[in-house]
């Protein structure tokens, strides 16, 4: 089953879709490579549906080119993309029984009836759905029907499979069994996934690339760390996690990355400084940050006080105050976030220079 | 809980009228022809004995049950296509739809089949036309006969066949249209193995009250059918008020009352009442 020769390369130029006068897409441009598993990610209405909409052919770009395999594909009306999709909410077909579910794309491509029964067979066995062959959807839970609206999806084999939330319907153990489940099928099919959520964590979980949007716009595009430890603007750094901002004065270039002031203590960090001006925003996530009595000269640290912990099971969330205002939160063992506490006052916030990065001042 | 009695109770006093204007007018004369049919013109079984005997009633019987079984087929095909534009045309198409959908209940039945006597007797419209153009050259027989009354029913059944089927195309989900067509289907081809299928219910409840109502049909047939195509009420209107032969005419409106009941049961077996509107 795995062809990877079969799976499509997408390309998107300067794709734009207005609705009336809403702006749902701006001038887009985006590869997707062939057999990679991309994730639009964005909260609602930030045009990661519409572009998807956009690629099966349901919704047609107000300006744009779209290309598969280097074929303008554009104008091509969606039943001649075959690009398989599972909806939000699956969309099986009510009335048939989950083998004619499964067959329906096959039936309509005219292939053979044994050539059919074959590959239904094989699929239903891929997801496993042996014993439900009968049933109708209605008569399954939510994970089957998922398994179901897969198989239809995948059993011809199209270029690209896109996926539309998949999983909002689905409860939170099931849900990781069904992604777990999915990377297995993108890694024997070998085909490109497409997949949309606005679950920052699933699509960090599962991607080799994610695209993250809002507000119509394509912010930033790459690997889930990448993304994730570097992002390009503010709005990417919040909605990929938790994250601590300090405000950062005096930047200068240094040896390897940039120095600056952090409330009254020089601070270092890799990476450029270019582009940012002399005030930034320095930012670090939480699971980075530290606890100590003291920073040693020479270490990256600033003194806080600790406000308020919430345990947390593994670890505690421990939220703290730095000396000019800054509200800071760190995830500590549990041990810590006790003596840090009962200290009442000052701790030091520590953290690796390689783990802090600038934001443009005030900017999204 | 107070107030889901006193809710029930409101609810009880608003239907009372309803109720209470069903029984006295409705089930209470019902019962006195229940009675004829059972004692006129002597006690016992023998109306309904006649009917199993009587080869008139017999093939009065039969051509009701085939009109109503063609004016179902061709109502609900009719008003299949006219709803599909209603539910899922374009604004404009939509208005035209609703036109024709509506229009015609404004229009009393009498007219409707006088008007079409109009367009199909020898020497109506169509007749007319079809000659002038020499087509034909002997008038067509329109009217007076079965396919007269097939057209008028048929006309005036399609609005009643439309809701039924809106309901149900209106609850359709819009994503398993773009999953089939996603897919590969072809618009057609959509249509046909998903669209159709998935209006299953409203096909059904809509075929269901088309073939009540045609079952019985006076007017209509009495003027298109010129007498000569005569269906089960008017064959008990006949025996009621032409031919004193109250019994047998009780006896047949009890039997038309009990096959209706029966088809309304099986009905609201297979279909909410709420998918019907």
């Amino acid at each position: 089953m795995r062809q990877p020769g079969r799976a499509a390369e997408i390309k998107a130029i300067g794709i734009g879709k207005s609705f009336g006068s809403f702006r749902a897409l701006d001038n887009l441009s985006l590869d997707i490579g062939r057999g990679e598993f991309l994730t639009l990610l964005g909260p609602s209405g930030s045009g990661k549906t519409t572009f998807l909409m956009i690629l099966a052919g349901f919704v047609q770009p107000t300006e744009g080119r779209l290309f598969s395999d280097g074929v303008d594909i554009t104008e091509r009306p969606a039943e001649q993309r075959a690009a398989g999709m599972v909806f939000q909410g699956y969309a099986l077909f009510p009335h048939m029984s989950v083998e004619a579910n499964i067959a329906f794309p096959l039936k309509v491509r005219k292939k053979s009836a044994a050539d059919i029964k074959r590959r239904v067979g094989e699929m239903i066995e891929r997801v496993g759905l042996n014993g439900h062959e009968k049933k109708l959807p209605a008569q399954l839970s939510g994970g089957q029907q998922q398994r179901v609206a897969l198989a239809r999806a995948l059993v011809f084999e199209p270029g690209v499979l896109l996926l539309d939330e998949p999983f909002s319907a689905l409860d939170k153990g099931l849900r990781g069994q069904m992604q777990a489940e999915m990377k297995r099928l993108h890694q024997e099919t070998g085909t490109t996934f497409v997949f949309v959520t606005h679950d920052q964590s699933e699509a960090l979980a599962l991607s080799s690339r994610v695209a993250i949007f809002n507000h119509g716009e394509l912010l930033q595009v790459g690997a889930p760390d990448e993304v994730y430890d570097r992002p390009a603007n503010r709005f990417v750094a919040e909605f990929l996690g938790e994250i601590n901002m300090l405000p950062l004065k005096e930047i200068r270039s240094a040896d390897n990355g940039a120095t600056g002031l952090c409330e009254d203590r020089t601070v270092s960090l890799r990476g450029s400084a270019n582009g940012v001006g002399s005030n930034a925003i320095l930012a670090i996530r939480p699971e980075y940050m530290s606890i100590a009595c003291e920073a040693a000269a020479g270490e990256n640290g600033i003194a806080a006080t600790a406000t308020n912990s919430t345990y947390l099971g593994a670890a505690t969330r421990l939220d703290l105050t730095t000396r000019q205002g800054a509200k800071v939160t760190v995830s500590v063992p549990n041990e810590v976030a006790a003596s840090a506490l009962s200290k009442g006052n000052s701790v030091w916030l520590t953290w690796p220079a390689e783990k802090g990065f600038l934001l443009p001042d005030g900017g999204r | 809980m107070r107030a889901y009695l006193s809710d029930r109770m409101g609810a009880a006093l608003l239907m009372a009228p309803l109720l209470l204007f069903l029984v006295l007018a409705y089930a209470w004369p019902f019962l006195g022809v229940v009675k004829w049919s059972f004692t006129l013109p002597t006690p016992g079984l023998g109306q309904y004995n006649a009917l199993l005997t009587d080869d008139l009633v017999q093939s009065v019987f039969i051509r009701t049950l085939r009109i109503a079984a063609i004016v179902t087929v061709v109502s609900v095909a009719a008003a299949y296509a006219i709803t599909v534009v209603w539910v899922r045309g374009t604004p404009a198409q939509r208005l035209v739809a609703e036109f024709c959908i509506l229009v015609p209940f404004w229009i009393s039945v009498l007219t409707r089949a006088f008007g079409w006597v109009a367009l199909l007797s020898n020497r109506g419209l169509i007749n007319t036309w079809l000659q002038a153009i020499g087509f034909i050259s002997e008038p067509l027989a329109l009217v007076r006969n079965e396919f007269g009354v097939i057209v008028g029913m048929t006309h005036f059944l399609i609005p009643f066949a439309v809701f039924p089927l809106a309901s149900a195309m209106r609850s359709l989900d819009d994503r398993v249209l773009l999953a089939a067509r996603g897919l590969g289907s072809s618009r057609m081809r959509t249509f046909w193995s998903v669209f159709v299928p998935m209006t299953r219910s409203g096909i059904i409840g809509s075929a269901m009250i088309v073939f009540v109502f045609s079952l019985g049909f006076f007017v209509t047939p009495a003027i298109l059918g010129g007498g000569r195509s005569v269906m089960i009420a008017e064959l008990i209107y006949l025996r009621i008020f032409q031919s004193p032969d109250w019994g047998l005419g009780a006896a047949i409106s009890v039997v038309l009352v009990l096959f209706v009941g029966a088809l309304m049961a099986i009905l609201f077996r297979y279909v909410r009442p709420k998918q019907l509107i």
